[in-house]
C-alpha cells in the first residue's frame, strides 16, 4: 500500500495539468476531486475507473481479484467495441469467498491466472486489485510477478483499488500501470513518420472507426490507441509513435506527458467531437508530424481534407436548421463534452440553455463562455430535482446526458438523447456530429410526445 | 434428486452471481419512500445502480458512505452516521435501508451499535426507520441479501398486533418475483376478497410508471404503516424457500402462521395457491380462475408437442432455478445442464442428474448440445456462441424491454410462457430434408413432429 500511496501523490502532482500546477503544495496533496458526500454522492471507484481504461485492450484476459460485486455485478456493461477478439468481454474474477478474506486470497489469485491462461491463452493477462483484497494485504504485484515468470508471459497488476478514489484516478493509475509493464515492451515490425498513438480513445459504440478514414486517408498510421480496439503488442510499441494526441481532457494525461519525457514523443489535447474540433484535431495531428520529420507536404493535405469534409458536413447539416432552429438544449456531461458539441449545436440554430460544469477545468470554462458569452448558463451541480424542474416548465425543450439521469427527462415527458458512454450511436468525427444532429431530430419530432403529454380525455370529463 | 456440487475452479469465468449488497438493495427498493444506501465505497452503489437502471430502465435511488481508505480503517461510523442526516435533509425519505459490503465486513464495522449510537446522539431523527442488513460481498448471493434484508425489515419494524385483521395476509416475495408477477399475485388474492401486504413489493416502485412529481426516494412499494401492520395478518404467504425465514421472524413476533410456497410455475403448485386463498378466504375459487386454469390445460395440451424431450439448460438463482426447472419436467423437457449461484434446500429436489454451483462458463460446458438457453442476459455471449435459442429469465436483462412487466406465475402466467417457450423451439425445430433418414445417427424423426 505504501507503493500505491506514493503512486497517487505522484498522479496528484501533474506537471502536464495547468490547473494542478497553479495549486499549493498542500492543496495539491489532496487531489483533483473534492471529498466525497456520504449519502449524497454517485460516480463509481477507482477500480471502475482503471477497468474502463483498459478493459477496450481486446486481446487480453482482465481477471479481477475480488468478491463477486466488483465483477459480477458489472461486466460486460461498456460499449467499447472490438474489430477481432472477444475475449475483452469475458469476465474473469477470484470470487473470493469468506475463507479467502481469512488466509489471504493471493493462492487462489495465482491458480486463477494459471487457468485463465491453460484455458484461454491471451498474449497478457491484466490483474485487477480491489478493496476487499488490498484490505486484507494480498500482494497482487509478487503474485503477478511470480506467475509471469512461471508461465512466461506478461501479467500485469492493476494496482487501483476502489476506495482510493474516483474514476479519473483509476484511470490514471491504470495508465501507470501501462507505463510500468507494457509500453517499451515490443517493437513494431516498422515504423513511418506517419504513427501516431491516440491516448483515452476508448472506441464506444465504435467511434475510433468513425475517425480512422479519415487518419487513413491522410496516410496517418494509428501505431496505438491507447486502449480502444487496441491489441496488447500495440499498447506495448506506442513509444515508437512520432506524435500523441491525447483525448478526452485530462484521464490519461500522466501516460500522454510520460512518453514525451521517456521517448520525446510530443503530444496535443484534442478532441473527436465537433466539427471544427475534429479539424483541429487533425490540423495538430500533422503538425507535430511534420515537425518531427514528415513531409511538409502532409499539411497542405490536411487542409483540403479538412476543407473537403467540412462542406460535407455543413451541406449535410442544413436541411436540419430550419427544423432545429431556436430549440432549446440542456446539456448535462462533463470535461470536453460540455463545449465541443456546442458550437455544432449552434451552428444549426440550436439554444443552449445550460451546460454542466462539475467535471470540467478551468479551460473548458473559458471556452465555453468564448462560445456562449459571459453570461453562459453554467451549471455547477444541478440536482435532478431542477432538472426535472426545467424540463417540466419548458425551460428546454431536450436533454443531453448520460444515463443515469435519462429518466428525469423521460419522467417529465421530455425528449432525451444519451451522449455518454453507454451510448448506441457513434458521435465523433463528422459524420459523427451530423449523426449527433439526426438524433436529436429523430428525438424531438417523434409523435410519441404530443400523445403523452395529453391528458386521459375521460380523465376530464370526471373533473 | 440432483447432485449439487461446488465448482473446484480458482477463477470464476463469466459470472452468473451478483453480490448480496444488491440484492438488499433491491428488497429495500420495494419499500414505499426509501433511500437503499450501501455502507461500502463509492463504486459498490455504482455498478449496482447501473445494473438496476439497464434492468428496469428506472431510476434508481440508491446511496452510498463514500468509505475511502483512511475511514474504512478508522471505521465507518461517522460516515454512517452523516449518510443518514445527508439522506435525511436531502430527500426525507420515511425509511433509510442500510446494507453492509466486502470492504466493510472485511474491516468489522460494528453497524448495529453506530446505529444505536447515532440514533442516541439524533432525537430528530425519530420518525426515520433505519434498518441495517449485514450482506458480506464475498459470502452467498443476491438472493441471500434480498432474503437477509427482508428478515430485518420484519424484525426491526413489523409491531405485535392489538387485535388480528382476519381478511388481511401477508405475502413475502422472492428475489425471482418481477414486478408483474407481483400485480398478478395481488389481483388474484383480492379477487378472493382478501387484503394483501406485500413485502417488498416492487410493483409499486419499479413497475416503470410516471409519476406527476419528481421525488428522489422510491415513488411506491410497502409502506411503513403496512410492514407495522404486518402482525395482524390472519396468514403469511410465502413465495419462494429463501423468503421462509422471514415469515419464521413474522410468526415469532406475532404468531401469525405461515404457508410455504417453493413456488408458483407449474398447474399443480398454481393449485395448491389457490386453494390455500380459497380456505383462508373460506371462498369458493372464482370463475376467472377455473377460466384460466382451462385455458392452462389447453395450453399444455397444445403445447407438449414441442416441450417433449427437449434438452434445455437452465442457470439462474436457486429459486427461479427450482422453480422454471419443474416446470420444463412437467412439460416433459430434460433439464440437461443446471447452474446456479448459492446454496439452498431446494436445489437437490431440481429435476436434473447435477446441479452446480458454479458460473457461465460450467454452464456453456454443459449447454453444449441443448435445444434452449434460459438464464440472464449475460448468456447472450454464450448463446451466440453455442447457436442455440435463448431465453432471458432473471436480472439483470439489460437487452430486452418490459423485463419488469414478464409474468411467469399464476395459471395465465404459465399459459404465456408456455406459447413463448413453445414458438422457440417450434421456431427453432429442424427442417427434415432427402438425407435426413439415410444417416443412423440422430433424432430427427423425433424433431420431424415439430413442423
Amino acid at each position: 500500500m505504501a507503493g500505491l500511496n506514493a503512486k497517487v501523490q505522484e498522479i496528484f502532482n501533474e506537471p502536464g495539468c495547468e490547473k494542478n500546477q497553479g495549486k499549493s503544495e498542500k492543496e495539491r496533496k489532496k487531489g483533483c476531486t473534492k471529498q466525497l458526500q456520504p449519502g449524497a454522492a454517485a460516480g463509481g471507484c477507482a477500480f471502475d475507473g482503471a477497468k474502463i481504461a483498459l478493459q477496450p485492450i481486446t486481446d487480453v484476459a482482465h481477471l479481477v481479484h475480488g468478491p463477486i460485486a466488483c465483477e459480477g455485478n458489472s461486466w460486460d456493461n461498456r460499449g467499447a467495441k472490438s474489430s477481432s477478439s472477444r475475449l475483452y468481454r469475458t469476465g474473469f474474477t477470484t470470487d473470493v469467498s469468506e475463507l479467502d478474506v481469512v488466509y489471504g486470497g493471493e493462492k487462489r489469485l495465482y491458480k486463477s491466472i494459471r487457468e485463465v491462461i491453460e484455458k484461454y491463452d491471451p498474449p497478457a493477462v491484466f490483474v485487477y486489485q480491489t478493496c476487499v483484497t488490498a484490505l486484507i494485504g494480498d500482494d497482487i504485484e509478487a503474485v503477478c510477478k511470480a506467475a509471469s515468470q512461471k508461465f512466461g508471459k506478461p501479467v500485469i497488476p492493476v494496482d487501483s483499488p476502489g476506495f482510493v478514489g474516483n474514476k479519473n484516478l483509476g484511470n490514471k493509475l491504470a495508465g501507470e500501470a501501462l507505463l510500468e509493464y507494457v509500453i517499451g515492451t515490443e517493437e513494431p515490425e516498422e515504423t513511418t513518420p506517419y504513427d501516431i498513438n491516440i491516448i483515452g480513445e476508448y472506441n464506444l459504440s465504435g467511434e475510433l472507426w468513425q475517425v480512422k478514414p479519415l487518419f487513413d486517408k491522410l496516410g496517418i498510421r494509428i501505431l496505438s490507441c491507447i486502449s480502444g480496439d487496441a491489441k496488447y503488442k500495440e499498447v506495448a510499441w506506442s513509444h515508437r509513435a512520432k506524435a500523441t494526441m491525447m483525448v478526452c481532457s485530462k484521464a490519461m494525461i500522466n501516460i500522454t506527458r510520460k512518453l514525451e519525457e521517456r521517448y520525446g514523443i510530443p503530444y496535443f489535447e484534442g478532441s473527436f467531437y465537433g466539427i471544427s474540433d475534429m479539424s483541429d484535431s487533425l490540423r495538430q495531428t500533422a503538425k507535430l508530424l511534420v515537425d518531427k520529420g514528415a513531409d511538409a507536404e502532409l499539411l497542405d493535405r490536411t487542409e483540403a481534407l479538412i476543407a473537403d469534409e467540412e462542406a460535407k458536413a455543413w451541406e449535410a447539416l442544413e436541411p436540419y436548421k430550419a427544423r432545429l432552429k431556436g430549440v432549446k438544449v440542456l446539456l448535462i456531461t462533463g470535461g470536453v463534452k460540455s463545449w465541443s458539441v456546442v458550437s455544432a449545436l449552434q451552428e444549426v440554430g440550436m439554444e443552449i440553455v445550460g451546460t454542466s460544469v462539475k467535471k470540467s477545468t478551468v479551460e473548458d470554462k473559458e471556452r465555453i463562455k468564448e462560445l456562449m458569452g459571459q453570461d453562459a448558463h453554467m451549471l455547477d451541480d444541478m440536482t435532478p430535482r431542477e432538472m426535472y424542474r426545467m424540463l417540466k416548465d419548458a425551460e428546454a425543450d431536450i436533454m443531453l446526458s448520460g444515463g443515469r439521469s435519462q429518466f428525469v427527462a423521460l419522467k417529465a415527458k421530455m425528449p432525451w438523447l444519451d451522449i455518454n458512454q453507454e451510448r448506441h450511436h457513434a458521435y465523433a468525427g463528422y459524420d459523427g456530429m451530423v449523426a449527433l444532429v439526426k438524433e436529436i431530430d429523430k428525438a424531438l419530432y417523434n409523435p410519441i410526445w404530443k400523445q403523452v403529454r395529453r391528458p386521459a380525455p375521460w380523465e376530464e370529463a370526471w373533473l | 434428486m440432483a447432485l449439487v456440487s461446488n465448482s473446484h475452479k480458482a477463477c470464476a469465468v463469466n459470472p452468473l452471481k451478483m453480490s448480496q449488497p444488491i440484492g438488499a438493495a433491491l428488497a429495500y427498493l420495494g419499500l414505499d419512500a426509501c433511500m437503499p444506501a450501501l455502507h461500502g465505497s463509492q463504486g459498490c452503489t455504482a455498478f449496482g445502480m447501473v445494473l438496476f437502471v439497464r434492468h428496469f430502465r428506472e431510476n434508481i435511488p440508491l446511496q452510498t458512505t463514500a468509505m475511502n481508505e483512511a475511514t474504512t480503517i478508522l471505521g465507518g461510523m461517522d460516515n454512517i452516521e452523516q449518510a443518514i442526516l445527508n439522506i435525511w435533509n436531502r430527500a426525507k425519505p420515511k425509511i433509510i435501508g442500510i446494507a453492509s459490503t466486502g470492504l466493510t465486513e472485511t474491516k468489522g464495522d460494528d453497524v448495529d451499535g453506530y446505529l444505536k449510537l447515532i440514533r442516541k446522539k439524533h432525537p430528530e431523527l425519530d420518525e426515520l426507520a433505519v434498518v441495517y442488513v449485514s450482506t458480506p460481498d464475498y459470502k452467498g448471493a443476491f438472493q441471500d441479501g434480498w432474503a437477509n434484508a427482508v428478515v430485518r425489515i420484519v424484525r426491526e419494524l413489523v409491531e405485535a398486533p392489538a387485535k388480528k385483521i382476519p381478511d388481511q395476509v401477508n405475502v413475502l416475495a422472492g428475489s425471482h418475483l418481477s414486478p408483474g408477477d407481483i400485480d398478478e399475485l395481488r389481483e388474484i388474492i383480492q379477487d378472493f376478497g382478501l387484503n394483501p401486504i406485500i413485502l417488498p413489493d416492487l410493483s409499486g416502485s419499479l413497475d416503470g410508471h410516471v409519476s406527476s412529481d419528481f421525488s428522489p426516494n422510491t415513488t411506491g412499494g410497502t409502506t411503513l404503516e403496512e410492514i407495522k401492520s404486518m402482525g395482524a395478518s390472519s396468514v403469511t404467504l410465502v413465495i419462494g424457500e429463501h423468503m421462509l425465514p422471514a415469515a419464521v421472524e413474522i410468526g415469532m413476533k406475532a404468531e401469525v402462521p405461515y404457508i410455504v410456497f417453493d413456488r408458483l410455475l407449474g398447474l399443480e403448485a398454481f393449485d395448491q395457491f389457490v386453494t390455500a386463498l380459497s380456505e383462508a378466504s373460506g371462498k369458493p375459487v372464482p370463475g376467472k380462475y377455473r377460466r384460466q386454469r382451462s385455458q392452462l390445460l389447453d395450453a399444455m395440451l397444445d403445447g407438449h408437442f414441442f416441450f417433449g424431450g427437449k434438452r434445455v439448460a437452465v442457470g439462474a438463482e436457486p429459486d427461479l432455478l427450482w422453480a422454471v426447472s419443474s416446470m420444463l419436467s412437467e412439460m416433459g423437457c430434460e433439464i440437461a445442464a443446471a447452474v446456479t449461484t448459492t446454496s439452498s434446500p431446494m436445489l437437490e429436489r431440481v429435476p436434473a442428474s447435477e446441479v452446480l454451483i458454479g458460473d457461465l462458463e460450467d454452464l456453456e460446458e454443459r449447454a453444449k448440445d441443448c435445444d434452449l438457453l434460459i438464464t440472464h442476459s449475460h448468456g447472450r455471449q454464450m448463446a451466440e456462441r453455442l447457436n442455440i435459442p435463448f431465453l432471458r429469465m432473471g436480472l439483470p436483462i439489460f437487452d430486452r424491454l418490459g423485463s419488469a412487466h414478464r409474468i411467469s406465475v399464476g395459471y395465465r402466467g404459465m399459459r404465456d410462457l408456455i406459447f413463448e417457450i413453445g414458438n422457440m423451439f417450434m421456431e427453432n425445430a429442424h427442417e427434415v430434408g432427402p438425407d435426413t433418414w439415410a444417416k443412423s445417427k440422430g433424432s430427427a424423426g423425433a424433431q420431424a413432429a415439430a413442423h
